[in-house]
């Protein structure tokens, strides 16, 4: 009795710690949001692969607090370990969220670390592990997961046998939003686990009590009124079991097994009219199900006690019938599973096109390989391995696009090689002028621009002449030299006019210097922008001669180191495809035949009890007893 | 014979799930063991699939021609987004039609990468159109036009949507 509930306890578990990264009120990082874009579709492969490359350039930055996604990296962090937990990748998200824990980071974000953390430990069975997560938790804790923490530690000790300990720490959960009946449901458990039988029921009483329109609630309710009215069958107290067992709602699911026991308490109380209403109900409801074929062989034992023999008769003979049917289904099953059907099922597109495709698996066309596929998947292993193997169908796929892609890479970089080749050297030799030339502006500019500088601190009139005024100024300096060399006897009188012209001249660029300062500063700066725009021109025409060269060189070995990768990684999927579908195979056959089995043992039953009923039929005929 | 049919159902009730589950522990070590080799693998391809959007970035979208279009929708909306077409200067760029799951996403924060191209550096125009649905369940139709320069890093335009209200498109671009 044991095992259930704490198989439930896990699973419910599970279900309510799954987590879903949330709106950012103020998304800076397209690219993160583009990986939540997946991940809110279900699709975590590529939302991891979008986010991991994306912290990975991120960490490589010299300075990351200039990229947007420096706002978010802790969010981007924590989503990258849960996106790995929710592919199944629990070994890389200990990791992520472990290293998240071990940054300096904020009191809050290392708390959410642990908690996350000690998720992961719960979830691969390793308490201990769990267990120490939790109690690095100290200081501020994000109230969204005060509740969560909590509820992890009482299942935490509920699984480590620890009950009294997670009896206090569900006693202060039962008044929780999130965790209300859950932890009402679990403290019941808890109290059973420490030997405290009173408590335990009078607790389970309380959580099959609980008044809620939620559907997990609702359905905790109900396994709560199960697991007491079974734990009062064991006791032997059926009329006691029987309020609860009737608790329990006809259409949850927990509603078959809580019909048949309810039927089992009042056979015990020798009530067996009352035995055959809930049987009833359940002999009609799908055959695959344990509790309806025993509800199919219970139901004509109540009539026999009833000594109904011609009815019960009939019932035996529709069991009869109706196991005989599911056992050729079974028999099919097990023959088209050992055929390598019920991979080929498994593997269909439209399975997985769907986040929620264990649902969708209901949807599948009825075929001898899926009749019992929604029953196996209630073992976790069969569920995980399931999993696996539709990730490992993906990866196949994926990998075989992207083995398809190299030859048309190769193809594209050769395309590009044979255009751009021939016409670079061409391109090289103007680029060569070009560069020349520009490197002679610069030298100009640069000149010109220290001639201002210099004339701001030390006035030179004269290097603002224009061309004309220099002609003039360098005659007048021609004549003076040939006017003092000779013995002209107008040498003096010639002198005096050079002077007076020179004087002229200077007094001009001495009055205009300021303005002619100005507009020559003016000027740079007109020419400043020219000087601009010939740089960028310049800079763009080496950006596209490197793109030119770029777009068909340093291929060859990223392709060829990835074309290789890529060829191993497929061996090594489809070799772990056919090992784990082989395993899913046994496990399905091994299933089968074990119902196969007890639908055997139960038809030999049904077959005997038949033959007693006719018997009894004929005597009670004879004896003139009516039904 | 009733008793003993009573007895071996009872026995199945209480014992069933024990036997089952100690018959399956046997081919669960080995899911075990095969799931920690899942996870290798899973996580060799991850790299792999990095390594390879780097490389076909690189030589599909080169940094200077590269121009990526997200689309988000303003948080709180309501209204339900069915298409969205997207011209770049007159040409038909990308369209798309939004599945149930794609608009829960986008409802939730999610961008969509709609577009990704090569476009030369300079201005450009961009007209976006979106269809819809407003909450009380009347069609809509909503344009506009934008002009977005193109220079010589990559370039990423945000384009986020809401339901079209009184004088406005519902439609903004921003750059990233």
């Amino acid at each position: 009795m044991s095992r259930a509930p704490f198989s439930v306890i896990g699973l419910l578990l599970f279900a309510c710690l799954a987590t879903s990264p949330s709106r950012s009120d103020e998304l800076k990082d397209l690219y993160f949001g583009e990986a939540l874009y997946h991940a809110h579709q279900g699709n975590f492969f590529e939302a991891l692969e979008r986010l991991d490359t994306e912290v990975r350039q991120h960490a490589e930055l010299d300075e990351p607090e200039l990229d947007t996604l420096y706002y978010h990296i802790n969010d981007a962090e924590f989503s990258l370990g849960d996106f790995e937990l929710r592919y199944r990748m629990h070994h890389r998200a200990g990791r992520a969220i472990r290293a998240v824990l071990e940054g300096a980071v904020d009191e809050i974000v290392r708390n959410d670390a642990a908690y996350r953390l000690a998720r992961i430990h719960f979830q691969k069975n390793q308490m201990a592990d769990a267990m120490r997560a939790l109690d690095r938790i100290d200081g501020k804790v994000p109230v969204s997961i005060r509740d969560d923490i909590e509820f992890l530690r009482a299942n935490i000790y509920l699984a480590q046998g620890r009950p009294e300990e997670s009896v206090d720490v569900l006693k202060k959960l039962e008044g929780s939003k999130s965790f209300g009946g859950f932890a009402s449901y679990n403290l019941g458990i808890a109290y059973l686990q420490d030997g405290q039988r009173e408590a335990a029921l009078t607790q389970l009483d309380r959580a099959g009590l609980i008044a809620s329109d939620d559907n997990s609630e609702l359905a905790i309710r109900d396994k709560s009124n199960l697991v007491l009215g079974t734990i009062l069958l064991e006791d032997n107290n059926f009329e006691g079991a029987i309020p609860y067992l009737n608790r329990v709602r006809l259409d949850g699911p927990f509603s078959n097994q809580a019909l048949l026991s309810a039927g089992w308490a009042s056979m015990s109380t020798e009530n067996f009219e009352r035995a055959v209403v809930p049987w009833s109900i359940l002999a009609d409801r799908e055959v695959t199900d344990h509790a309806t074929q025993e509800a199919m062989l219970a139901l004509p034992y109540a009539y026999g006690k009833l000594n109904v023999h011609g009815r019960a008769a009939i019932h035996y003979g529709r069991a009869l019938d109706s196991f005989g049917a599911e056992v050729s289904k079974l028999n099919e099953s097990i023959e088209s599973i050992r055929e390598g059907k019920f991979l080929e099922a498994l593997v269909r597109e439209e399975i997985r096109k769907d986040k929620d495709w264990v649902i969708r698996l209901r949807s599948l066309p009825e075929a001898p390989e899926t009749y019992y596929l929604m029953e196996l998947l209630a073992t976790h292993d069969f569920q995980t391995g399931l999993q696996n193997y539709l990730d490992l169908a993906d990866l196949h796929r994926k990998l075989e696009v992207w083995q398809s892609s190299f030859d048309s890479f190769d193809e594209m970089v050769e395309i590009r090689r044979s255009h751009y080749e021939p016409l670079l050297p061409d391109v090289d030799t103007q680029f060569r002028e070009l560069d020349s030339r520009m490197r002679l502006r610069i030298e100009q500019h640069r000149m010109l621009v220290q001639r201002r500088d210099d004339m701001l601190t030390t006035p030179r009139p004269e290097f603002l002449a224009t061309r004309a005024e220099q002609a003039i100024l360098a005659s007048l300096e021609d004549i003076e030299s040939q006017v003092q060399g000779s013995d002209s006897p107008f040498e003096g009188s010639l002198e005096q006019r050079v002077r007076r012209l020179k004087g002229m001249l200077t007094w001009t660029l001495e009055t205009e210097y300021h303005e002619r300062l100005t507009e020559f500063n003016e000027n740079l700066s007109g020419l400043d922008e020219a000087m601009e725009v010939a740089q960028a021109q310049y800079d763009q025409y080496v950006r596209a001669r490197q793109a030119a060269t770029h777009s068909f060189e340093g291929y060859e070995d990223p392709i060829g180191r990835l074309r290789v990768d890529v060829r191993n990684a497929v061996d090594k999927v489809e070799l772990l495809m056919t090992r784990q579908g082989r395993l899913l195979e046994v496990v399905a056959i091994e299933e089968l035949v074990a119902r196969r089995d007890r639908l055997e043992s139960y038809g030999d039953k049904a077959r005997f009890a038949l033959a007693d009923s006719y018997d009894r039929a004929t005597q009670s005929q004879a004896m003139g007893v009516e039904e | 014979m009733p008793r003993f049919i009573r007895t071996f159902l009872i026995a199945l009730l209480i014992f069933g799930p024990v036997v089952q589950s100690g018959a399956q522990e046997i081919s669960g070590d080995d899911m075990r063991s095969l799931d920690g080799q899942v996870q290798e693998i899973k996580s060799d391809v991850l790299d792999i699939a990095s390594d390879l959007s780097i490389l076909e970035e690189r030589l599909l979208y080169p940094s200077d021609t590269q121009l990526a279009l997200f689309v988000s929708i303003e948080e709180d909306e309501e209204f339900r987004l069915d298409a969205v077409q997207i011209e770049i200067n007159g040409e038909l760029a990308t369209h798309h039609i939004y599945s149930f799951k794609e608009l829960e996403a986008l409802q939730k924060g999610g961008v969509q990468r709609i577009y990704t191209g090569n476009i030369a550096t300079g201005n450009h125009d961009l007209n976006v159109t979106m269809i819809g649905k407003h909450k009380n369940g009347d069609d809509f139709n909503a344009s506009d036009n934008f002009v977005f320069a193109k220079g010589i890093k990559p370039k990423a335009v945000g384009i986020t949507l809401a339901g079209p209200g009184s004088g406005n498109s519902g439609i903004q671009v921003g750059d990233w």
